[in-house]
């Protein structure tokens, strides 16, 4: 049990790293443009440029929050 | 040889280049300080434990994920992965977190390894084993991950294991030569532009992924493949107006 811990604690650290915002950022940004995509109908195309906007965006907000509170 | 393919190679290349310079640093720094044959030992015992996590992991996303789950997947990681390297790269840049300095981390190591206790075991030191498995495990695995994921997600593990190999061969050659940590590297400048090819590629990937969920197929972005080089100079925009602007938001930390 003490080992499965260590091993989801060092998966953790290794992929989310020491700032949990930029994985809530990227999954919430795929999320918005998944939902686009399933319930407007948004074409390839449109999704891909939302994508990419909206993981700059919430990318440059997750940092904007993380130095604020710093 | 298709720029897609330079593209990769360069990526990889870059990626595992400022990994194994780090990893070098503290191998480096145990041999030095507690004997070499430690410190090797240490070293391949990491080697052969990341060669099996390799196989494991590599059999594992080719075999079991369908293509446009594996770009969904192999993409998201990549995007967190370099989102957070980008975010360390523009504090850096903006003054509002330390550089990372190659020598100051081989005089810290080497200082640890100086106060440790000496304890042998099987005729090994177990400070300078440890620490050297340790950080050759932990600074291959981030290799290894860079690897197989542009590797599975470009389909194309030949080219992507080829610039990590090449950056292992050059980091092990100069660390041989000249003996000491690699601190001339512009090792910050590097990760900056590691962070901005990882989330150029995550980004890429992990839109084109969505479409699995819409059919299966993978959602095509305009202009295909050159979509990438496009996504990187927007990360780097994106990079330069937050060093621009983070510093007005914290001044009094700003340096």
């Amino acid at each position: 049990m003490k080992f499965l811990g260590g091993l989801a604690r060092f998966w953790y650290d290794f992929i989310v790293g020491d700032d949990w915002k930029i994985a809530v950022a990227v999954v919430s940004a795929l999320a918005v443009v998944l939902t686009a995509l399933l319930l407007a109908g948004l074409s390839g195309t449109a999704a891909a440029v939302l994508g990419g906007v909206l993981l700059a965006g919430f990318f440059v907000i997750s940092v904007v929050v993380d130095v604020r509170r710093s | 040889m298709p720029g897609a393919t330079w593209g990769l190679m360069a990526s990889t290349f870059t990626a595992s280049f400022v990994e194994f310079v780090e990893a070098l640093t503290i191998v480096l720094a145990m041999g030095v300080t507690r004997g070499w044959r430690s410190a090797l030992a240490g070293t391949a015992t990491a080697l052969v434990a990341l060669a099996a996590f390799t196989a494991a992991a590599g059999y594992a996303l080719s075999t079991w994920l369908p293509p446009a789950l594996l770009r969904l997947v192999v993409g998201t990681l990549l995007l967190i992965f370099g989102l957070q390297w980008l975010r360390k790269a523009v504090l850096r840049s903006s003054g509002l977190k330390a550089r990372h300095d190659e020598a100051e981390e081989f005089a810290e190591q080497t200082a640890a390894a100086r106060d440790a206790v000496a304890d042998s075991r099987f005729g090994l030191d177990a400070f300078a084993f440890v620490v050297s498995l340790k950080g050759v495990f932990l600074e291959g695995v981030e290799v290894v991950f860079i690897v197989i994921t542009f590797g599975t997600g470009a389909a194309n593990m030949r080219a992507a294991v080829g610039g990590a190999a090449v950056a292992g061969v050059l980091v092990l050659v100069a660390g041989v030569v000249l003996h000491r940590p690699l601190a001339m590297i512009p090792e910050n400048a590097l990760k900056y532009g590691v962070g901005l090819l990882l989330a150029g590629f995550g980004t890429f990937w992990a839109v084109e992924g969505l479409g699995v969920f819409t059919g299966g197929e993978s959602i095509s972005w305009p202009g295909g493949e050159w979509a990438i080089p496009v996504l990187v100079a927007c990360w780097l925009l994106v990079s330069r107006g937050l060093v621009l602007t983070l510093p007005r938001l914290k001044p009094e930390t700003a340096r």
